[in-house]
């Protein structure tokens, strides 16, 4: 359709001039969304293995609630952020609402559930005696944590680029706790919805064929180390 | 006596328990074990020989009880890493790394945080020793059952452990890699002098490894002693029954004399040797390997007291020789050559005598 | 729980909020507070007019204006909580019962555009002959015309329900009315697919117009003036407000520079102006 085709145009032409703004916005988007991937990666994989490895009571609990966390509405997200956040809020003095970091506190927020979840199963997929096996040969408990660990890098692997997808895509709760600030707090989709609602439908799919290159590129990364530890 | 007034017991457990779920599935009122041996642990599945294993190697927290090793005690409960870096363990599975074989073999190593020249140095050696020198670059993934438990084992002996547990390290492999591993394991026991407990429920991997056996049951170990004793004078029926001992047969003492004693039991009588009393109760166990078939009646200056003619009921070969099952008014299991069996008597139904020395049978108090 | 973190944890700890620290802004020498929270609506930012505007004031005053363009119902909800330092809008009697309750002082008329009431070429209510809007919208509830709402307490939204009730006429739960939720652009364009007709601000209607297909049909009516106030979230019911900040930027868009530039803006673009400045004139006296 002729619409997609001048969107596909508009974007070529925005990626080869180097658009200012629209560089802008990439990169934004790209630091805001990697930064929350890595904090949700390290708070991720700590917990998830810690519950994986773990018997306590109430432990049942704190799986259903993981694995919950991981269909977390992001917009439901967005709007507990904010009333956070808020000026007038508990944590209004941090005044980080309508800021990129806002933006990361809350996609953080998102994906960190996702990457835990999955931790959590692939831990516990490892085989059963494997814990022991190492402890065997002498590991202290951070040394089997990291063994542990290593032995399931793969399905990790998978947790995080599960967790990025999350964020890079994700639009409800960056509108909200950013405010879409022009040159500051807006990112790829939250300037596409804006964009589709003005009306400017070619810029607005230029914007989204940017983003699924961004992820794509990313993913194509994640994904090459992936299959390269892949079983044969 | 405390942990530490006899140095030569490598370990020494006490009052050991470990309870699961309320039930008590491990009680262990002493164990010890001494160096340079290998201590088998037989016994039937749920006995508790992979719980007892786990305990001592300092990787499950016992209920109660206390141990020590080379006259030190381990803080049984919280595992303590100096002692594990002293000790090593194989279990049924070779619980691999995602790497090469090199580099598992080296896992123990380099946890203890040795340098890379010296692994480059020792690793190689133990790689020759286990036979899989020219697989060191192989992905563990790509190894077959006997090499990857090979991987396991050499990985386990490359930290020169103190004392090594096994828990069935051969259970999963298929006859012929098995053979071929208990040899090497074997030899290897002895050249590198290792202690090891190893539990298997396979009889002739216990007799083949060990020079004390333990028979494990309900969790609590129902015999242990060296090999020989263990397996032909079983301390019960259980123990009897699992060891190998093929021909069971309760009875009553009829007659004393001079430590010489009849018992009557189903369908006739047998002279055994021990402490009995008359009118008592006795379990009369002969092993196959004791019991003699013969055409003729052994001339009268034989030591065999005990001579009865019956009839073959069932001649089923096993591997190297046939397990005979005789009818002499009782059943009376033998062990006999392929050999013999053809020059003798070639089938079933014919009739045969079979005769055993009153030493050879082994007599237990029967409980009632 | 097992304690399994270690020292690779308040490593990564720290090296995380350094990087959070790097991701929001640093504050530059300027005014005390320097972050001013302006909230207005997606209209008005559609229009474009704020991207002009506010880099002005801001090179001027050294603020840095968060434009938070929403509803005009969820911007004055913002002022009310005070999670707003000033507002933009333009929605009357809303804004006179915010200052009425005292969540707002000094409510200053900025410009005013116009709406007008667009729809399919066809005019198959009618509504070209009415006298006068709210004629207009009879014709179409009468006639049973599809007519598309943004239905998002919008100035828009407030805009028509006013006509509506004018009219007399109950739109709530009508077949032919369908309320899209969506912004003023968005709304369009679902007229113009639909063919049905629509209120609009002729800033928004004018930089879709060669893309629509979906001519003005009613325009002129005093009842369609569309008027800007800028209001000052009240400092004294809420403290931490950037009075300071407020004060400068109401100063600002009623100064002659802004309003001239206001007159000026969309004639070149769209072949004419989007906005007429007001400042100082009383709202009453509009339009007439």
């Amino acid at each position: 359709m002729e619409l997609i085709l001048e969107g596909i145009r508009k974007a070529f032409f925005l990626i080869f001039t180097l658009d200012a703004e629209v560089l802008g916005i990439t990169l934004l988007s790209l630091k805001v969304s990697g930064l929350a991937t890595l904090i949700s990666m390290v708070i991720g994989i700590s917990v998830g293995t810690a519950v994986a490895l773990s018997r306590f009571p109430g432990r049942q609990l704190v799986v259903s609630l993981i694995n919950t966390g991981m269909s977390l509405p992001p917009v439901v997200v967005g709007l507990f952020v904010t009333i956070f956040l808020w000026r007038n809020g508990p944590l209004g003095f941090l005044e980080i609402l309508y800021t990129p970091t806002a933006i990361i506190l809350a996609q953080a927020v998102i994906a960190t559930p996702i990457v835990t979840g999955i931790t959590l199963a692939a831990i516990q997929n490892l085989p059963a005696n494997l814990r022991l096996q190492i402890l065997s040969l002498g590991a202290t408990r951070i040394q089997t944590v990291w063994m542990l660990v290593k032995e399931a890098r793969l399905p990790l692997l998978a947790a995080v680029m599960a967790g990025f997808g999350g964020v890079i895509s994700e639009v409800g709760a960056s509108i909200m706790v950013g405010g879409n600030i022009r040159g500051y707090s807006r990112v790829l989709t939250t300037a596409t919805v804006m964009e589709t609602s003005r009306g400017n439908f070619d810029i607005a799919i230029a914007l989204g064929i940017i983003l699924l290159l961004l992820a794509f590129f990313v993913n194509a990364i994640l994904t090459q180390i992936q299959q390269r530890e892949r079983p044969r | 006596m405390s942990p530490g007034e006899n140095p030569a017991i490598l370990l020494k457990a006490e009052g050991l328990q470990v309870r699961r779920g309320g039930a008590l599935v491990l009680d262990i009122p002493v164990l010890d074990v001494f160096p340079d041996q290998v201590l088998a642990l037989i016994g039937p599945n749920g006995a508790g020989k992979s719980t007892l294993l786990l305990t001592l190697a300092g990787l499950l927290k016992p209920s109660r009880g206390r141990f020590s090793f080379n006259g030190r005690e381990i803080d049984a409960g919280r595992g303590d890493v100096e002692y594990r870096r002293r000790i090593a363990m194989v279990f049924q599975e070779p619980l691999l790394f995602d790497a090469t074989v090199f580099d598992n073999v080296a896992a123990g190593l380099k946890i203890r945080g040795t340098g890379r020249e010296e692994i480059g140095r020792v690793v190689p050696r133990y790689l020759e020793l286990f036979g899989i020198a020219h697989l060191a670059k192989r992905s563990a993934r790509k190894l077959s059952g006997g090499e990857a438990q090979r991987t396991s084992l050499a990985r386990a002996f490359v930290t020169k452990p103190e004392i090594i547990f096994l828990d069935e390290p051969f259970s999963a492999l298929d006859p012929p890699t098995r053979e071929a591993l208990i040899g090497d394991l074997e030899r290897i026991l002895r050249e590198t002098h290792t202690t090891a407990v190893a539990s298997t429920h396979d009889q002739t991997e216990a007799l083949r490894l060990a020079d004390r056996m333990a028979v494990m049951n309900g969790g609590k170990i129902a015999q242990i002693g060296p090999v020989a004793e263990v397996i032909n004078r079983p301390a019960d029926e259980f123990v009897a029954s699992f060891v190998g001992v093929e021909t069971v047969l309760p009875g009553r003492v009829l007659s004393v004399s001079d430590g010489v004693f009849v018992a009557a039991v189903e369908g006739g009588e047998i002279q055994a040797v021990g402490h009995v009393r008359t009118g008592e109760g006795v379990l009369c166990c002969i092993r196959p390997e004791h019991v003699t078939l013969s055409t003729n009646v052994p001339p009268p200056g034989t030591s065999a007291r005990n001579v009865f003619s019956g009839i073959i009921r069932t001649i089923t070969p096993l591997g190297l020789f046939h397990r005979v099952r005789v009818d002499c008014g009782f059943d009376l299991v033998a062990y006999v050559t392929r050999q013999s069996l053809e020059s003798l008597f070639p089938e079933e139904g014919k009739s045969v005598i079979a005769s055993f020395k009153a030493t050879a049978v082994h007599v237990i108090p029967r409980q009632t | 729980m097992k304690r399994v973190v270690g020292k690779g944890w308040a490593a990564s700890m720290i090296t995380l909020f350094f990087l959070l620290g790097m991701a929001s802004s640093a504050p530059a020498a300027g005014p005390a507070q320097k972050n001013l929270i302006l909230a207005t609506t997606t209209s008005t930012q559609d229009s474009g007019l704020l991207d002009v505007l506010i880099p002005l004031f801001e090179k001027k005053t050294g603020y840095f204006v968060k434009t938070i363009a929403v509803g005009s119902g969820q911007a004055m909800a913002m002022g009310q909580r005070g999670e707003a330092d000033v507002l933009l809008v333009h929605s009357s009697d809303a804004e006179k019962k915010f200052i009425a309750e005292g969540s707002g002082v000094n409510r200053l008329i900025v410009m005013h555009n116009d709406f007008i009431v667009v729809g399919p070429a066809a005019d198959p209510a009618a509504i070209k002959a009415a006298k006068s809007t709210v004629e207009a919208f009879k014709k179409i509830a009468a006639a049973g015309a599809l007519f598309l709402s943004r239905g998002d307490n919008s100035g828009t939204h407030s805009k028509e329900k006013g006509i509506w009730k004018a009219a007399g006429i109950n739109p709530e739960g009508q077949k032919w009315r369908q309320e899209t939720g969506l912004g003023m652009g968005q709304t369009l364009n679902v007229a113009a697919e639909k063919k049905g007709y629509a209120l609009a601000d002729r800033g928004t209607w004018l930089s879709l117009q060669q893309k629509l297909g979906l001519p003005i049909l009613k325009e002129g009516d005093p009842i369609l003036l569309n008027v800007y106030h800028v209001i000052r979230v009240n400092p004294a019911k809420w403290p931490k407000v950037n009075a300071a900040g407020a004060k400068a930027f109401s100063g600002f868009m009623v100064s002659a520079e802004t309003q001239a530039i206001i007159k000026t803006f969309g004639v070149e673009k769209y072949g004419g102006a989007l906005f007429f400045p007001d400042a100082g004139k009383k709202e009453d006296d509009l339009g007439k």
